[in-house]
């Protein structure tokens, strides 16, 4: 599903370094990763997103080179393919539950907003225990619900990948096994990977796999 | 349409940043389109009634003054000069003289005292009930009678000057018998009645009872202290009303002067050239065109302000706006992640901006229409205060 071949990645006028010899994610494997902060977690998933281009090396996602890709194709190969889940839920105050796990339809222009769309939405909703509850604002939803919502969102659009990036982070004990469960039902469900950033050790005997990221981390000097 | 969905939902969740931000736009758009149409309704009313008002004989003093007042029936009353000035006129059988009599009020609309020949001079037609016959009769305006809700068969009460002046004039009671076809003109806030009417609410005419002859063919009559003094007129006290002196003394705040041709106009103003006279008669077209000339000196500038306060208030508007955006940079960076395109984010936040910035003209239109339609009452209020 991902392949990532031999890259190195700098941030402009800062001494991070991230290099990544090798790093594969199969389909509908689960994978975790893990490390302490600043290790440069959050930058693999953009640099896997095509948010951020690596100076050197390859990045291949569903068997289509990216980086060698326009900003434009990047974006569409995102939208379609990939899905976010974000720690702080990123949901949109002003729309409804419902209109926020639709939105990725009203921002890109690559799949109409139909009935197919709308019906899937509040299949996944009821799936997630959202039923009776996509006419509220996210103020009017508890944190596990945002989440959920955001769930839902990342999955509407049936990528075949899933990007958490420390999903569970703002969670109670409770609602981070849930939201788990949920995350692991769904993308199996839709066939998809997931690769997910997390703290929380509790959670990685439930990974098929973990990535302890210090290992691919280049110090200043470049030393690996 | 995604864009717009979203835009609107957006503005719905913020309405009231959303109705500020609109109200604010729709002030700065509409101020100077109002003042524009009033400028222009004014200059419309002032000329149209100057042009079609030949000269205007009053007390020497403000010709301004003397001009609106005769025309527009405003507050600003110059000295006024006697019935004398107006027969003088008429002797010199050159000209109509149209005597006005505008010192009293009812119910907020000017009490104007004049002859029958106003109503032709004017063109002013009876829509309902009847002319002007006896003292004591009002035919109202159309604006004025609206307002008020009367109809011929109603009564008006003249207002006492001053509450406080127990031997000052006293209300009287002002039979309505006609109201005048709208025209669109300051007569439409009038209430018209006989001058002689004014001169009896100004108590130089009056109608009593308990007065008796010493005998028959002597002029003294006697009168003991608690004589009844009618505070209305009707047919059946209408006898006893009477004038006391000179009727060439009797006040009159101008003289409307209808000459019969070019000429007799001519020689006429020549007759009150000297300043020594304490009447000037004027050509209202004149006085009414240096003022316009002046008003619309005074806007220019109000509009140089006009612009730079729009501007001022623009640059705020735009600030929150740019404010707005810059704390939904969050909302932007997760649609970029989520794939929207840049040009998508561009559209969304221009989307909003075009509905603010259309519901603010839709606003802005309304008013400027509102102040359009009811144009004429502004304007004819602006100029009678």
């Amino acid at each position: 599903m991902i392949e990532l071949r031999d890259i190195a990645f700098s941030y402009p006028g800062s001494d991070f370094r991230l290099a990544v010899p090798s790093f594969n994610l199969s389909e509908g494997e689960r994978v975790a990763v893990v490390g302490p902060s600043g290790t440069g977690k959050t930058t693999l998933l953009n640099l896997i997103a095509g948010i951020a281009v690596p100076q050197a090396g390859q990045i291949m996602l569903d068997g289509q080179e990216m980086t060698g890709l326009s900003d434009g194709a990047r974006r569409t190969l995102r939208a379609d393919k990939i899905g976010f889940v974000f720690q702080d839920f990123a949901l949109l105050d002003y729309l409804s539950a419902r209109d926020n796990i639709l939105y990725p339809y009203r921002i890109t222009s690559g799949a109409p907003l139909n009935a197919e769309a709308r019906a899937r939405a509040d299949h996944l909703a009821e799936a997630c225990g959202l039923s009776g509850k996509l006419g509220r604002r996210p103020g009017a939803l508890s944190q596990g619900e945002q989440q959920r919502v955001a769930l839902c969102r990342a999955l509407v659009r049936q990528p075949k990948l899933i990007l958490a990036d420390e999903a569970t982070g703002n969670l109670d004990p409770e609602n981070k096994s849930a939201i788990l469960d949920l995350l692991f039902s769904r993308t199996r469900e839709a066939g998809a990977s997931l690769l997910a950033v997390t703290h929380d050790h509790d959670l990685l005997p439930r990974f098929d796999r973990i990535i302890d990221f210090a290992d691919y981390r280049m110090d200043a000097e470049g030393a690996a | 349409m995604n864009t717009l969905y979203l835009a609107f939902a957006y503005l719905r969740f913020h309405w009231l940043r959303s109705a500020i931000l609109v109200l604010v736009a729709a002030l700065i758009l509409s101020v100077p389109l109002v003042s524009q149409v009033l400028l222009d309704g004014a200059r419309t009313s002032l000329t149209d009634r100057a042009e079609a008002t030949p000269l205007v004989l009053g007390n020497r003093g403000s010709q301004l003054d003397l001009i609106m007042n005769a025309l527009y029936f405003s507050d600003d009353r110059a000295e006024p000069v006697t019935m004398a000035a107006a027969e003088d006129v008429w002797d010199s059988a050159m000209a109509i003289p149209i005597p006005l009599n505008t010192a009293f009020e009812t119910n907020g609309a000017r009490i104007v005292g004049t002859s029958l020949d106003y109503f032709e001079f004017r063109d002013l037609s009876i829509a309902e009930g009847r002319q002007l016959a006896v003292l004591g009769e009002a035919v109202l305006g159309a604006a004025t009678a609206e307002r008020l809700g009367l109809s011929p068969g109603d009564t008006v009460v003249s207002a006492p000057q001053n509450l406080f002046d127990l031997d000052g004039v006293y209300p009287l009671e002002l039979n309505i018998v006609g109201v005048l076809a709208p025209t669109g003109t300051p007569d439409d806030e009038a209430v018209f009645v006989d001058i002689a009417t004014t001169w009896v609410i100004s108590g130089i005419g009056h109608g009593h009872e308990g007065v008796v002859a010493t005998d028959a063919d002597a002029d003294e009559v006697v009168a003991n202290a608690a004589i009844v003094e009618f505070n209305r007129i009707m047919p059946e006290n209408i006898d006893s009303f009477h004038f006391h002196g000179d009727p060439d003394t009797y006040p009159v705040s101008g003289i409307l002067v209808v000459p019969d041709d070019e000429r007799a106009g001519t020689i006429l103003r020549g007759r009150y050239l000297d300043t020594a006279n304490p009447l000037q008669i004027v050509v209202p077209a004149e006085v009414v065109g240096e003022l316009v000339d002046r008003i619309f000196r005074i806007k220019s500038l109000l509009d140089a302000v006009t612009v730079i306060v729009g501007a001022a208030a623009f640059a705020a508007v735009g600030l929150a706006v740019f404010l707005s955006y810059r704390l939904r940079a969050r909302e932007m960076q997760t649609a970029f992640k989520l794939g929207a395109r840049p040009g998508m984010i561009i559209r969304l936040l221009a989307s909003e901006t075009v509905i603010l910035l259309a519901c603010a003209g839709m606003i802005a239109l309304a008013i400027v229409m509102a102040v359009q339609s009811s144009g004429d009452t502004i304007v004819t209020w602006l100029l009678a205060t």
